[in-house]
């Protein structure tokens, strides 16, 4: 009797228990559940939840492997051990086991604590309320440690996964039900809670924040800078990485976010397999151009001088925009989760445009905040059912004129 | 409330006791069943504007104890010569000469601290539950049990803000009226040197209304009288 059978067998013997809902769920993670539909139509589609949530993570783990080895590479190239690479996407510098180990032994309990805090959670609300554990969790739980830094403290992780996941999630109503993105929820809550920890140019490369410590206390080492494109930029500073660096991803920032190409990859991969939507991806790079093109605009216009705080992101490129911070990621990953994001299609372009127009918007205008991309995002969920709404009462405005017309 | 309240003014009771059931209950109502923030959802916004260090909760909820005391005290004295007409400005002429008080009083021995609280005493004004026991018991009742209930509304307000406060100023700045609790976290003591840092977040208005949210959480899931049919 195979593992499977067993777990067949345990699953009659808690039927009815507390415990049940966090057994099944063990049971349906590792097994198709051998229950047979009871009534009404036999024929199933295979793309469940389940699977669903497992195309996104495949779709993601790209980009944390990428996180691992530039982790490493950001930490050896700050400490002046190794030289920056200058051969492309396979440069032999960059995948090498010393920068995988350093970010391995870093990510890695980054996404223990992700699923393990967070699908905690999610077992105590399933035994309580006596519901089964939907499967909601496990895109955001990878979705976590590939937006944080890469030397955020676990223990602030733990809390903001729990904050995330019941204030986000559960108090709505649990997988289905939530307004807010919850992987966002908890990347918000870690901003405004540890903003040590979340901004600056300590804090993307590891190691940065201890050596800054160690010059402190008098020890004779070269500090490390770890600024981000948009920090460099807000401060009207100079950028020190090329074009090519920025869309291969060899530059500091949160985990998963800094190589375009993968996600690219990744979103090409969410769109072909009918995941992820087109149109939000589509429409928030729109609204980012569009930004984008206005802020390039004003500038050119000469309405800004160089010695506003606002030109050096104002006069970015407007195309450049996109390889700079997360907006990619978050077009791709965030703002197209299906429960959060606007229903119809109409709604749909309507929200992302948005979320990419507030985006840059808050990346120019506030410095304090130049990743605006998760705020734009939290923002739009909240507006995404009127959003809906309004699609769906024009639309219905729209046929009763056209039924009038008719029996007219 | 306001309803059972005018049905027992023409009842007449005039030798029941000074603390009969009936006049504890104004007080003890208030604290937990008919709370005026989390079951009534009143007066909302200086909840979450001053509680950040408990010990502005505590200054406010003083104040609000005075001016609901005494307001509703006032009210209910006047309750048979105030025109319903104009009652409005009447119940709001008493508040803000109360509040007035608290303001002067405040400036006078404790200067910092009315800065901290700053528009807030004054807004004690339009604090939604003091008009609310005005118009609702101060207006059909007599000044003992008016009293009672100015006192138990007050009260009820106030726990929250303390609790709110107490959870605040614990999780956000690591001290407690002032005073450091968790250790000091320039030297890295106490908690501290575990890596332990003040939570930013609890000091922003938004935490307040959450820490309300499970307040009322909590209260709800626990007082069975509160759960809403379906």
């Amino acid at each position: 009797m195979g593992l499977k059978q067993n777990l067949h067998n345990l699953k009659e013997k808690y039927k009815g228990t507390k415990m049940a809902p966090a057994f099944n769920a063990i049971h349906t993670f590792l097994y198709l559940p051998n229950e047979t539909t009871h009534n009404g139509t036999h024929i199933k589609g295979a793309d469940d939840l389940k699977r669903t949530m497992n195309i996104v993570i495949m779709s993601l783990v790209p980009c944390l492997l990428f996180g691992m080895f530039n982790a490493g590479y950001q930490h050896y190239l700050a400490t002046g051990e190794i030289e920056r690479v200058t051969s492309g996407f396979f440069s032999g510098g960059f995948w090498t086991v010393d920068n995988f180990m350093i970010g391995f032994w870093k990510i890695i309990p980054l996404v223990i604590v992700s699923y393990g805090v967070g699908l905690a959670v999610e077992f105590v609300f399933a035994v309580i309320k006596g519901h089964e554990v939907e499967e909601g969790y496990l895109v955001t739980g990878m979705l976590v440690p590939l937006i944080v830094p890469v030397d955020i403290p676990l223990w602030m992780l733990a809390v903001a996964v729990i904050f995330g996941v019941v204030i986000g999630k559960e108090v709505f109503g649990g997988t289905g039900m939530n307004i807010l993105n919850p992987a966002l929820t908890i990347r918000a809550f870690l901003f405004f809670a540890y903003p040590t920890w979340m901004s600056g140019d300590k804090v993307w490369v590891h190691g940065a924040v201890e050596r800054n410590n160690e010059i402190i206390a008098g020890s004779n080492l070269d500090a490390i800078s770890g600024e981000t494109i948009l920090g460099s930029y807000a401060q009207n500073s100079e950028v020190m990485y090329s074009l090519s660096d920025m869309f291969l991803g060899f530059i500091p920032g949160s985990i998963g976010e800094t190589s375009k190409l993968l996600i690219i990859l990744g979103a090409l991969f969410l769109i072909f397999t009918k995941i992820g939507s087109w149109r939000i991806i589509v429409s928030t790079l729109v609204g980012a151009l569009v930004m984008g093109l206005i802020f390039n605009g004003v500038v050119d216009a000469g309405w800004i001088t160089e010695g506003s705080k606002f030109y050096g992101l104002m006069s970015v490129d407007f195309w450049q925009h996109l390889f700079i911070g997360s907006i990619l990621f978050g077009a791709v990953f965030m703002a197209t989760d299906p429960v959060t994001a606007a229903q119809t299609n109409k709604g749909k372009w309507i929200y992302g445009f948005l979320i990419g127009f507030i985006s840059i918007a808050i990346r120019v205008f506030n410095p304090a905040y130049p990743e605006g991309v998760f705020l734009a995002i939290l923002l739009m969920n909240v507006f995404a059912p009127t959003i809906d709404h309004y699609v769906v009462q024009g639309n219905v405005k729209r046929r009763m004129k056209r039924l009038k017309a008719k029996t007219a | 409330m306001a309803e059972v309240a005018e049905q027992e003014k023409v009842v007449k009771a005039p030798s029941e006791p000074l603390f009969s059931k009936k006049n504890r209950k104004l007080i003890t109502d208030p604290l937990t069943d008919n709370n005026p923030i989390t079951i009534q959802v009143l007066g909302i916004c200086s909840a979450l504007a001053i509680t950040a260090e408990l010990k502005a909760s505590i200054v406010m909820t003083i104040a609000v104890l005075f001016v609901m005391g005494v307001g509703n005290v006032v009210i209910s004295l006047m309750r048979n010569i105030i025109p319903s007409k104009i009652r409005i400005i009447a119940q709001l002429i008493v508040v803000a000469t109360l509040v007035i008080i608290v303001d002067l009083v405040l400036k006078t021995y404790a200067y910092s601290l009315s800065k901290t609280l700053s528009v807030f005493i004054g807004l004690i004004i339009t604090n939604c539950i003091i008009m609310g026991r005005f118009e609702a018991f101060a207006l059909a009742n007599r000044p003992w049990r008016s009293f009672l209930d100015g006192i138990g509304n007050a009260a009820g307000y106030g726990i929250i803000l303390i609790i709110v406060g107490f959870f605040r100023e614990l999780l956000g700045t690591g001290t407690l009226l002032g005073i450091p609790v968790l250790g000091d976290p320039v030297d890295k003591t106490g908690l501290y040197a575990f890596g332990y840092e003040n939570n930013g977040f609890m000091l922003y208005p938004p935490m307040a209304l959450v820490v309300v949210g499970l307040i009322i959480w909590v209260q709800r899931s626990r007082n069975e009288a509160l759960i809403e049919q379906e």
